[in-house]
């Protein structure tokens, strides 16, 4: 089973972030980058059908140079190959317009399944994977927590609302996004990260896989909550209190 | 293996060359210079020790049975265990730069990285750079899997830095076929539990050879657990021989050479001591710099006052000179090594690059071990009366701390040895310290000339460095002019300490300078605004130290018209403007407090 696992490098989740003034994006200088947690899950489970069925891993990843260092990693942990679209402005691009470039990267790969993550821990916009299913013209579903492969089909198991799971069948091949936490990813090993050095890494630019995109949908801005915290103490006897309570939730927060 | 990012541009330096030659910044290795595969290394290692190893540190702090050696079996099949051994042999054969980073990553629990250091250090690096073909096979696959736990059993209950004083003996059998072991070892690391020992003991009286010793082995027994102030988690023990028979192919290296052995083995092991350390740095700022949030006092987070702001600037900033050092004196090993001509015996090349820092690496030792001391102690300080409990991670880093100031050399013994083996390289004409003193000596009579500033952003920071060797080439020029031969004996050991410590402090100003230099040739002048405020608040308290030492060192040896020359001239090499050191702090810290951790790490 060929598999394309989509890796993204997001900034470290303990990162201290700063947003120069007015921008739409975070200042990328002097943070560290990581894989993207909900795709290390997805890696894994890549890595495992493979084992199990045979067939290749590809890491594929967008974004400028640095973020070859997701695929390296994946690389690392016992994909086969990476594909890097290479683009220093893929912040800019909205879920649609990423879905486009990686669909076009995929489109060039013999695969028989697409294995995104959940959601990016940056724009966590949580529909890459749903779109990418949609442009390459394939069966998709979400919130993955098994997955059973036989006969070109796939049992999986998703989840749902307040601890309820759903079992779906799709045929091959299909676009699956992952949830966090259906398995422990493995470590790289210091001989897999040794041994990822000679392995292959494509590089294609947007031009190059032919993909314009117009974006539906900008960032105009990017802040930090305001925390604003008001105590107020009802006075009174308890029975004015609830009342003046009632009065606020009604007129004042509405949520009676 | 060639993880190295060394460009063609980084010229080998010699060893204690930071004395004598100014680099290019781009000529030195700095932290921005990792590459993604040692990055990950460091990953792989950062993951391992706080998924694996943290969460097990009370078992672990108690000897749990069998815990610590389940987590070195883990370790081992990630590769964490094999970095000093060649890919031939079963291990990850890391260029130094990786295994300076993963060195760093396993200072997250001290007992770990003792433990770590005794097996995958010195306990390893005897058998690779000494062993013969058949020991190499026999044992390093084994030591990088843990099948085998290793440890280095050189000193005993009479001879501690003294280790040439050893008693144990090793006689040849009447039928020639064994080595008969004799004697007693303390405070080994891994005692408890390892397969393999590394001893050192004398043939025919007086020759120190090395002998592998494997557990089980008739007459020679373990000693119980010693009850330590700290690294808990590690195994240390006394080790005895009783008329204890070891084959004759176990002796490693030759008859007598035993101590080339141990001390090759000790240059490795100081150089890593002061990256675990630095690791140990970066988490205690962690850990205060969280705390410091948390708790509040007069209505206040602790982090808004300005003297907890002051220690936890302080701590990265003597992390960031320590770091510079480290990560410079790692790409000089590192050049050394790539700079091998093809068909050389790599694992030889490696035993000449330690010979050739081994002035580094006492330096990283020393200086690596004083800054953790020192960062400890300020994080207990800022942890309050929580400091001083249990329950707090700190008070154990505390403990964990102080033993480094002591094994693998102490520093009393580490600051002789920097300044001895500074001195033989000059008297051997390696380095140009005779010539350089002489030169000086003639500018000073000179008297002084109108410096013109270059008008460079760091041209003010260029001149404290330049001084700084300066300094240190006045004040040992006069020490030895004085002293000459004497100034090994012990009654001059305060003015060796004292030249060791400008030495080491010129060569932690100059580091500091030359990555900041080199990241605003990089990244432009103004994105290195923090990293600079850290080298120019080191450099303006390494510049007042230096000045007190050679004070003292002159004082000590140069008298009437020398001395006042003398101190003239050190006054000019002492000059500098007024700089504002609270300011500088204040910006650091407020970076540190920004992402509560180390805010230099890979820049
Ligand atoms: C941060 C985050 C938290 C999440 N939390 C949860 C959670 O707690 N529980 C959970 O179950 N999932 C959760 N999800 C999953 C999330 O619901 C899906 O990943 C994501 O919305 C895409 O879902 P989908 O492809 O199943 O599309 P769907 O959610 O099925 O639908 C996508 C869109 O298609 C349109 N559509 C679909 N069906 C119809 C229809 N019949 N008629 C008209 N329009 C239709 C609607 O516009 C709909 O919004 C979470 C996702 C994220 C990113
Ligand atoms: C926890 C622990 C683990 C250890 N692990 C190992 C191990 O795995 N293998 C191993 O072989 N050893 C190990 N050691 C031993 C360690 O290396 C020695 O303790 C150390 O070298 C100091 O020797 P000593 O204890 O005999 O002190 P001493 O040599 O008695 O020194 C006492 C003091 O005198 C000073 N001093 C000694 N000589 C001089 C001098 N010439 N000039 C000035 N000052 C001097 C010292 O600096 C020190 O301050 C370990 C020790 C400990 C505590």
């Amino acid at each position: 089973m060929n598999i394309v696992v989509c890796v993204k490098q997001v900034p470290a989740k303990d990162a201290p972030l700063a947003i120069p003034e007015g921008a739409a994006w975070i200042r990328e200088t002097d943070i560290g980058f990581e894989l993207n947690e909900p795709d290390g899950y997805a890696l894994e489970e890549a890595l495992r059908l493979k084992e199990k069925h045979g067939g290749e891993v590809v890491a594929v990843s967008m974004g400028p140079e640095r973020s070859k260092q997701a695929i390296k990693e994946a690389l690392a942990k016992g994909a086969e190959r990476g594909v890097h679209i290479s683009d220093d402005k893929f912040y800019e691009l909205d879920p649609l317009g990423s879905a486009r470039c990686l669909a076009a990267a995929i489109k060039r790969e013999k695969f028989d399944l697409v294995l995104t993550g959940l959601q990016s821990d940056d724009h966590g916009f949580g529909q890459t994977g749903v779109l990418l299913a949609e442009l390459l013209g394939l069966p998709h579903a979400t919130i993955i927590m098994q997955i059973d492969a036989a006969d070109g089909r796939l049992k999986l198991k998703r989840e749902l609302e307040a601890g309820w799971f759903q079992w779906v069948e799709l045929p091959l091949p299909a676009v699956l996004s992952i949830q966090s936490g259906i398995n422990k990813p493995r470590y790289a090993t210091l001989k897999g990260i040794m041994a990822a050095k000679k392995k292959e890494i494509a590089t294609l630019t947007r031009a190059e896989l032919g993909v314009t995109v117009s974006p539906t949908q900008r960032i105009e801005r990017i802040y930090v909550p305001k925390k604003t915290k008001k105590t107020e103490i009802l006075t009174g006897t308890a029975k004015e209190a609830a009342a003046k309570l009632v009065e606020k939730l009604k007129h004042e927060a509405r949520v009676l | 293996m060639a993880t190295t990012t060394t460009t063609a541009s980084q010229s080998v330096a010699r060893g204690g060359s930071f004395l004598v030659e100014s680099p290019r910044p781009e000529d030195v290795f700095t932290p921005a210079d990792i590459n993604d595969e040692q990055k990950l290394i460091a990953q792989t290692t950062s993951e391992f020790i706080n998924d694996e190893v943290v969460p097990l540190i009370d078992d672990l702090e108690h000897h749990k049975p069998g815990v610590m050696i389940g987590l070195l079996k883990k370790a081992g099949a990630l590769g964490i265990l094999g970095g000093a051994i060649p890919e031939e042999y079963g291990g990850a054969g890391l260029d130094k730069v990786s295994s300076t980073l993963l060195s760093e990553q396993l200072a997250a629990y001290g007992g770990f990285s003792v433990t770590h250091g005794g097996h995958s250090g010195i306990g390893t690096i005897p058998i690779v750079y000494f062993g013969t073909e058949e020991q190499k096979k026999k044992y390093l696959p084994k030591i990088a899997s843990a099948e085998l736990i290793s440890c280095y059993c050189l000193s005993e209950p009479q001879a501690g830095s003294d280790a040439q004083a050893l008693r144990t003996r090793a006689d040849l059998s009447k039928d020639g076929k064994q080595w008969i072991l004799n004697g007693q070892k303390m405070w080994i690391t891994n005692g408890n539990y390892a397969d393999l020992f590394v001893v050192f003991a004398k043939v025919d009286g007086d020759k120190i050879s090395c002998f592998l010793v494997e557990k089980g082995t008739p007459g020679f027994s373990v000693g119980a657990e010693e009850k330590k102030m700290g690294i808990k988690g590690s195994s240390t023990t006394a080790l005895s021989f009783e008329n204890a028979p070891v084959p004759k192919e176990n002796l490693l290296h030759e008859i007598g050479r035993g101590h080339i052995v141990a001390f090759n083995t000790l240059n490795a092991g100081r150089f890593s001591l002061g990256c675990y350390c630095l690791g140990g740095v970066k988490r205690t700022i962690e850990v205060s710099s969280k705390y410091s949030k948390e708790r509040t006092a007069f209505g206040k987070q602790l982090a808004e006052f300005g003297l907890i702001r002051q220690k936890l600037a302080e701590m990265a900033i003597r992390a960031f000179a320590l770091e510079s050092m480290i990560y410079r004196s790692a790409g000089m090993m590192d050049a050394f090594m790539a700079s091998a001509e093809t068909g050389t015996n790599k694992t030889q090349h490696m035993m000449k690059a330690l010979e050739e820092y081994a002035i580094e690496s006492s330096i990283s030792k020393v200086y690596g071990s004083e800054a953790l001391d020192f960062a400890v102690d300020e994080g207990v300080q800022i942890f309050g009366g929580y400091g001083y409990h249990e329950d707090y991670p700190v008070a154990r880093a505390y403990r964990d701390s102080r033993i480094n100031r002591i094994f693998e050399g102490t520093n009393e013994i580490n600051r002789m040895l920097i300044i001895q083996m500074l001195m033989k390289r000059a008297m051997g004409g390696v380095l140009p310290l005779i010539p350089k003193a002489m030169k000086l000596m003639e500018e000073i009579l000179a008297g002084p000339s109108f410096e013109e500033g270059s008008g460079d952003a760091f041209a003010e920071e260029e001149r404290m460095v330049a001084n700084a060797k300066k300094v240190f080439l006045l004040t040992s020029g006069s020490a030895v002019q004085k002293l000459r031969d004497k100034l090994a004996e012990p009654e001059h050991q305060e003015v060796v300490a004292a030249l060791s410590n400008i030495a080491m402090d010129a060569y932690a100003m100059e580091s500091s300078l030359l990555r900041v230099q080199k990241a605003a040739a990089r990244r432009g002048a103004g994105d290195v605004g923090v990293m600079s405020a850290a080298m120019r608040a080191f450099l303006f308290d390494a510049a007042d130290r230096i000045e007190h030492e050679a004070r003292t060192v002159l004082g000590a040896v140069a008298e009437g018209d020398m001395l006042r020359t003398q101190m003239m001239a050190l006054k000019r090499f002492s000059k500098r403007e007024p700089g504002n050191p609270i300011a500088l702090r204040r910006e650091v810290a407020t970076a540190v407090l920004a992402g509560d951790r180390y805010p230099f790490e890979y820049r």
